[in-house]
């Protein structure tokens, strides 16, 4: 391997199935720790000791699970596209199972950001559902999750569904921007994003800092779920290799 | 990397951009057809149509509420601060109604350029502060109000 002064060991390891079970098993515990920890904490601290908002009362509240799950159901969806394009690309198995594993827990996010949305909504704007750009294309995300799940059962061949699927969720990599550009690109009644870049955030640090926590903490569950869902879908993939028999004996 | 490999790499890429300039395309062609409501100023130049169902957005106008005394029926005036709209509308109106406050209203646009509402809607903007804060930001008059440009987005 050329490249190997380059990138550890590992990295290159987990591009066969048997080490990146292996990996994962190994990381797995740290993940699962650190996910209920902050997820826990987070709770705690958001409903407990943050502030209640000068508007909407307690009912803001739910932003500790809105935002989080609206995040990690992007970020998800990205890695999906990336993991597919490096399968199409290299022809790497591990890379398609990523992008396997991914699209359920994507879609129960995605599920979760507009079902919290909803409930927000009532109270707060008067209606569960409307047309804007912003509620629009998040459900056209949660379809795009459900068409690559379609897909990839729809067909036999395990190769020809990951290139399938790895397609699709390439050509539906470009709802991502629009996703998160939507409030800005035109008049909606989900309002701009509070947190920008540049600017500091239109909430107080009581506010947002258990925010912050809820994230890092979705983002670690969600590393949890995938590395699961990952090495199911190793032991079923690799069945028929010899390695995987003797872990399947040896317990 | 092997030519196969960069061959496959470009493939992805062309699909990529290739979808995202596509589907770029049909956004900015439908534009007007993706934005949620009209702004007053749209109204004002004429850009809405009248006697059809549609959508009004802005800020309602600091003492412009009037609520009848025996029914439900309340009229109103909303501003994107060029130019401003009056709403007439009888229902429950949501919690957030205010004035100060950016509202979404849903109805026909009569002869006379009122805009007879059969649905209001409260529209949150990105401010999030404890109660105490907002407080001393009103006694300060430092209460961080949407402009007509970012009301609008």
């Amino acid at each position: 391997m050329a490249d190997s002064k380059w990138m550890p060991r590992w990295f290159y390891q987990l591009a066969s199935p048997r080490w990146c079970y292996q990996i994962c098993g190994k990381l797995l515990p740290w993940f699962t720790v650190a996910a209920l920890a902050l997820l826990i904490g987070g709770t705690l601290w958001a409903l407990i000791f943050a502030p209640a908002d000068y508007q909407q009362g307690n009912s803001f509240r739910i932003i500790y699970l809105h935002v989080p799950s609206a995040i990690l159901a992007q970020s998800c969806y990205m890695l999906m596209a990336v993991a597919g394009a490096i399968g199409l690309i290299w022809k790497m198995k591990v890379a398609d199972m990523v992008a396997k594993a991914c699209a359920p827990i994507g879609a129960s996010l995605a599920v979760l950001a507009l079902l919290t949305g909803a409930i927000w909504g009532k109270p707060t704007w008067g209606s569960w559902w409307v047309w804007d750009a912003r509620l629009t294309s998040m459900l056209i995300l949660f379809f795009l999750y459900l068409g690559v799940m379609a897909l990839n059962s729809a067909i036999e061949s395990e190769s020809t569904a990951a290139q399938a699927t790895a397609v699709l969720a390439l050509v539906g990599l470009v709802n991502i921007p629009i996703i998160k550009y939507s409030v800005e690109w035109w008049n909606t009644l989900h309002q701009p994003a509070t947190f920008k870049l540049t600017e500091k955030p239109a909430m107080p640090a009581e506010m947002w800092v258990p925010l912050l926590v809820m994230v890092i903490g979705f983002y670690a569950f969600f590393a949890v779920t995938l590395m699961m869902r990952l090495r199911n879908e190793i032991l079923r993939r690799e069945r028929r290799a010899g390695w995987v028999k003797e872990l399947l004996l040896s317990k | 990397m092997n030519p196969k490999r960069k061959q496959r790499l470009l493939i992805v890429l062309f699909i990529v951009a290739g979808v995202g300039v596509a589907v770029g395309l049909t956004l900015f062609a439908l534009n007007q057809n993706i934005n949620l409501f009209y702004s007053p100023s749209q109204i004002a130049a004429g850009e809405a149509p009248t006697e059809t169902r549609i959508r009004a957005g802005g800020m309602v106008v600091d003492g412009s509420v009037q609520r009848a005394n025996d029914s439900l029926e309340v009229g109103f005036d909303i501003t994107d601060y060029e130019h401003t709209v009056h709403v007439r509308y009888t229902g429950i109106l949501p919690d957030l109604f205010r004035e100060g406050q950016g509202i979404v209203a849903q109805g026909e646009l009569d002869k006379s350029g009122v805009l007879q509402a059969v649905e209001v809607l409260a529209k949150h903007d990105e401010n999030y502060m404890p109660p105490e804060v907002a407080e001393a930001l009103e006694k300060a008059g430092k209460m961080p109000k949407p402009t007509g440009q970012e009301f609008n987005k």
